[in-house]
C-alpha cells in the first residue's frame, strides 16, 4: 500500500469509527473496545492485535483526530506503561497468544500495567541487576527487588527484566517477563520522596512463581526486549509540544505578576530563564518537523537534558521570588510522608512542591550525566570511557 | 493543533549554505583573519567581491531597488556561514543601513540609494551609538540651513566605518530625531578607528564639524525612531545567525581535538568532564540555531518580532559566549595561544554580545514583550 493510499485508509476508518460510536454519546471504554477492533489502537500493529498494519506515523493522524473529535483518549496517558511501552514489546516480541490476551484488555484500561527494571543496586547500569529468576519445570521463580514503580499498586501486570544467568556478562545472562503483579509473594510498597509524596513503590518478590508462558522471546534475550521497552518510551513521552508560557515558567510569570519583587535585577533573570525556556521549545519543534521529514538531527537529543537543568533553575528562582515565604511551606501542603492512599488526592502545586520535584528531573529517565555520555557519544561520536565490567561474568564484577 | 513554525530549509536555500560554505573555505584562510586582527580597518577584499559577485550582499533587498528580493531567511544563512569563519567584511554594516534607509526613506530615496549598497558598490554603515550606557543619548546635532542641513556631533562604536564610503547618522533636530545620509569623502568629515577586542569587525568613530549635507539626505520628515529600531534589529537578527554559526564551529573544533588528543594514554574526549562540556556546547549551538532561524523567519512580523528578536540576542549570545570559552578550556594551553583560532571566536563572542545594546537591554525589551 502507498503511502497515501494508508492515510485514506486510516482516515476513513476513522470516520466510521465516529460515526458508529460517536464519542459523545458513547461510552469510553466502549469507544476504546470498537477502537481497537477497528485496528485504531496502534495503527502499526497488525490486523487483530489493534492496528491496520500501516506506518507508524499515522498514529499521530488518529491521536489528532479523535482529540479534535473530543473521543477519550486519555487511556494512553492513565496507561501509559500498558499502552505506550508494553503494547510495543508485546508487538515486536509477542507470541500471538500473548497478544490476544493482554492487548486488548490493557488498551480498554481492564488491566493496567507497570514496568519493573531499576533495582536498588541498578540505577544508571540497569544490565547490572540482581533480580534473579530460577527456572523449575514450567515455572519460574523469582526473588528480588525492584525500585521507582510508578502505577505498580493499581496494576495487574508487571514488565520485569530478571538474571537468569549469572556466569554470563551482565547484558547476556537476562530474561524478560509478564509478571501478574497480584501474585502471591510480590510485596507492594510506597517509596515517599522529598516532596512527602510517593509517586513510585519499592517492589519485593519473594518466591514469585511465573509460568513459562509468561516469558517474552527467548532466554537470555531479555536485554533486547528491554532495549524496545526503552525505544517505546522515547517515543511516548519524547517530543512533547507545549504551547508558550506554561509549565513552570508560566508559573514563574504569574507569581512575578502577583507578587515579585519587582526589581530590574530579578525582571531580567526572570527574561533570560523564559528565553532559555523558549529555546528549548523552539528546538523541540525544530525536532519534530526534522523528525517528519524524515531528517532527524542532534535537535531530538538535547531535550530531557536541558528541560532538567531549566526546570531546576525556574523553580529554584519562583521559590526565592517568595522571598521569606518562600521559606515556609503553604496551606494545604504537608511535607509529611503521606499515607499510601492519599497520593492520588490532587497535588497542590506550589513553588516549593515544584522546586522539591524538580531536583529528580535530572535523575529520572536518564540521568543528566548518563544523557550527556549519550550527547557526546552517540551525537558528537566521542570516544566512550573504558569498560571494566566488559566480557567478564555479572557474577564476578564487583557491586555496591 | 500543533503549532506551525517552520524551520526546514528549501533545497535551494541547503544549496545557498554550500555554496557560501564552500567560497569562504576556498577564500578565507584562518591566517588571513588572524592577521587582519592587528589591523584597524580588517576587511577580506576579496572575500568582499566574491558575495557581491554571487548578488548576495542585497540577497533579501526588494528588486525594485537593487536587490535580489529574496526573503531575510537567505541573508541570514549567509551570516551563519560568515559567522563560522569570522570573515571580515562588512555586510553587517551594509544590511543596517539599507534596512534604515528603506524603513525611513521616501520612495525616490530608496530608488538612488539603496541600488549602490545592494550591489556592494558602496559600503554603507550605520552611525547611532555615542554613549557606552546610555544608546538613547543623541548630542549629535542637525540644523536647518540654506538648502539643507548642517551636522555636527561625533557617533562611536560604528562598525565598518574606517571602511566606509557613506553613513547612515541618527541626529537630533529642532524638529524630533531624524536620520542623514552623508558621505565619507564630504568636508568635516573625519573617521577614526577604535582599537577593538574583535578588530576583525572594526569599530570606528564619526566626527562631524559642520559638516552641510542637501536637503535630500534626510531621509523622512516625521520621527524616524522606528527606523532606527528596524535597522538595529536586522541587524541582531543578523549576528543571532552569526553568533550560531559561531558557536557551531566551536563545537565542531572542539569535539575534533577532544578525540585527536591523548593524555593519560585516552583520547580526552572519552574523560567525561571534557565530553561533557562537548554536549552542553551542543546544546547551546542547537537552541541558538532555533531561536536565529526564528527570529530571521519573523522579522518582518510587527508582534513576533518584538519577542523573537531579544530572545534571539539573549540566547545566541550566552551560547556563544560559553561555546567559545569552552574551546579555550577543551584545547587547553594551545587553545590560549595566538597561533590557534580560538581566541578569534572567544574575541568575536563577546564583542558581537555588546554589539548594538547590552544583552541586558534586550531581557528587559523581552519582559516588556512577555508581559512581565
Amino acid at each position: 500500500m502507498s503511502s497515501s493510499d494508508e492515510a485514506t485508509l486510516v482516515n476513513k476508518t476513522i470516520d466510521t469509527l465516529l460515526e458508529q460510536f460517536p464519542p459523545a454519546e458513547t461510552e469510553a471504554k466502549a469507544f476504546w473496545a470498537a477502537q481497537f477492533d477497528a485496528g485504531l489502537a496502534w495503527v502499526d500493529f497488525r490486523i487483530g492485535d489493534g492496528g491496520l498494519g500501516v506506518s507508524p506515523s499515522l498514529r499521530e493522524t488518529v491521536t489528532r483526530r479523535l482529540s479534535e473529535a473530543d473521543a477519550p483518549i486519555w487511556n494512553i496517558a492513565a496507561n501509559l506503561l500498558g499502552i505506550g511501552m508494553g503494547a510495543g514489546v508485546l508487538a515486536a516480541h509477542g507470541t500471538e497468544a500473548q497478544r490476544k490476551r493482554w492487548l486488548r484488555p490493557m488498551f480498554l484500561m481492564e488491566e493496567i500495567w507497570c514496568q519493573m527494571f531499576s533495582e536498588p543496586g541498578a540505577g544508571s547500569d540497569v544490565a547490572s541487576l540482581s533480580m534473579s529468576a530460577v527456572r523449575d519445570g514450567d515455572e519460574w521463580i523469582l526473588n528480588g527487588q525492584k525500585v521507582w514503580t510508578t502505577l505498580a499498586h493499581i496494576s495487574k501486570w508487571g514488565m520485569i527484566v530478571t538474571r537468569t544467568d549469572p556466569d554470563q556478562p551482565k547484558h547476556r545472562g537476562l530474561t524478560y517477563f509478564i509478571v501478574d503483579m497480584e501474585a502471591e509473594g510480590v510485596d507492594i510498597r510506597p517509596l515517599y520522596q522529598i516532596t512527602g509524596e510517593a509517586e513510585f513503590n519499592e517492589v519485593f518478590f519473594d518466591d514469585v512463581r511465573v509460568n513459562d508462558d509468561q516469558r517474552i522471546d527467548d532466554v537470555g534475550a531479555g536485554w533486547g526486549v528491554a532495549m524496545t521497552t526503552l525505544m517505546n518510551e522515547r517515543v511516548a513521552i519524547g517530543g512533547r509540544i507545549v504551547p508558550r508560557n506554561s509549565g513552570t515558567i508560566g508559573a514563574a510569570m504569574t507569581l512575578w505578576n502577583e507578587s515579585g519583587p519587582s526589581d530590574i535585577a530579578t525582571r531580567r533573570e526572570l527574561a533570560r530563564l523564559w528565553a532559555e525556556v523558549e529555546a528549548m521549545r523552539l528546538t523541540t519543534l525544530r525536532a519534530a518537523e526534522n523528525m517528519q521529514a524524515g531528517v532527524p538531527g542532534p535537535e531530538g537529543s538535547t531535550g530531557k537534558l536541558t528541560w532538567a537543568a531549566l526546570n531546576k533553575e525556574v523553580t529554584s528562582f519562583s521559590v526565592e521570588m517568595l522571598g521569606l515565604d518562600g521559606a515556609t511551606i503553604p496551606e494545604g501542603y504537608s511535607l509529611e510522608p503521606t499515607s499510601y492512599e492519599t497520593r492520588e488526592v490532587e497535588r497542590v502545586m506550589s513553588p516549593q512542591r515544584s522546586f522539591l520535584r524538580a531536583r529528580a528531573n535530572s535523575i529520572e529517565g536518564g540521568t543528566s550525566q548518563i544523557m550527556r555520555n549519550i550527547l557526546g557519544e552517540r551525537v558528537l561520536g566521542l570516544p566512550g570511557e573504558p569498560r571494566v565490567d566488559k566480557d567478564i561474568p555479572w557474577k564476578d564484577v564487583p557491586r555496591g | 493543533m500543533a503549532e506551525r513554525i517552520t524551520f526546514a530549509r528549501t533545497e535551494e536555500q541547503t544549496m545557498l549554505a554550500t555554496t557560501v560554505r564552500d567560497f569562504l573555505e576556498a577564500t578565507v584562510d584562518m591566517d588571513t583573519v588572524r592577521e587582519a586582527s592587528l589591523t584597524e580597518n580588517a576587511f577580506n577584499r576579496e572575500a568582499w567581491g566574491g558575495l557581491v559577485e554571487m548578488g548576495l550582499v542585497g540577497l533579501h533587498i526588494p528588486e525594485q531597488y537593487g536587490g535580489a528580493g529574496f526573503s531575510f531567511i537567505e541573508t541570514a544563512i549567509v551570516f551563519e556561514e560568515l559567522g563560522r569563519r569570522v570573515v571580515p567584511v562588512p555586510l553587517l554594516s551594509s544590511i543596517m543601513a539599507s534596512a534604515a534607509i528603506l524603513a525611513a526613506g521616501s520612495e525616490s530615496q530608496k530608488e538612488m540609494l539603496v541600488p549602490p549598497i545592494a550591489s556592494g558598490e558602496s559600503t554603507a554603515t550605520l552611525a547611532v551609538f555615542e554613549h557606552a550606557h546610555d544608546l538613547d543619548a543623541c548630542a549629535t546635532v542637525a540644523n536647518r540651513v540654506e538648502n539643507g542641513w548642517s551636522l555636527t556631533g561625533t557617533k562611536r562604536y560604528v562598525t565598518d566605518a574606517p571602511n566606509a564610503d557613506q553613513f547612515v547618522v541618527v541626529a537630533s533636530t529642532d524638529e524630533g530625531t531624524r536620520l542623514f545620509v552623508v558621505d565619507a569623502s564630504t568636508a568635516g568629515v573625519t573617521i577614526a578607528p577604535t582599537p577593538s577586542l574583535d578588530a576583525t569587525r572594526p569599530l570606528g568613530e564619526l566626527g562631524l564639524e559642520d559638516v552641510h549635507v542637501d536637503s535630500d539626505a534626510c531621509l523622512s520628515e516625521s520621527d524616524t525612531t522606528a527606523a532606527i529600531r528596524k535597522a538595529l534589529d536586522v541587524g541582531v537578527v543578523a549576528l543571532a545567525q552569526e553568533q550560531a554559526g559561531g558557536a557551531q564551529r566551536c563545537l565542531e573544533m572542539s569535539v575534533e581535538y577532544a578525540k585527536s588528543r591523548y593524555q593519560f594514554g585516552r583520547a580526552i574526549g572519552s574523560f567525561q568532564a571534557v565530553k561533557h562540556m562537548c554536549a552542553d556546547m551542543l546544546v547551546a549551538a542547537e537552541h541558538a540555531k532555533s531561536v536565529a532561524t526564528h527570529a530571521a523567519r519573523t522579522i518582518d512580523d510587527a508582534d513576533e518580532s518584538a519577542i523573537s528578536v531579544p530572545l534571539a540576542k539573549s540566547v545566541c549570545s550566552d551560547a556563544y559566549i560559553k561555546a567559545a570559552g569552552d574551546t579555550i578550556q577543551i584545547h587547553g594551553g594551545i587553545g590560549f595561544t595566538w597561533e590557534h583560532d580560538a581566541h578569534l571566536y572567544f574575541k568575536r563572542a563577546k564583542s558581537t554580545a555588546l554589539l548594538l545594546g547590552s544583552v541586558n537591554s534586550y531581557r528587559d525589551r523581552l519582559a516588556d514583550a512577555i508581559g512581565i
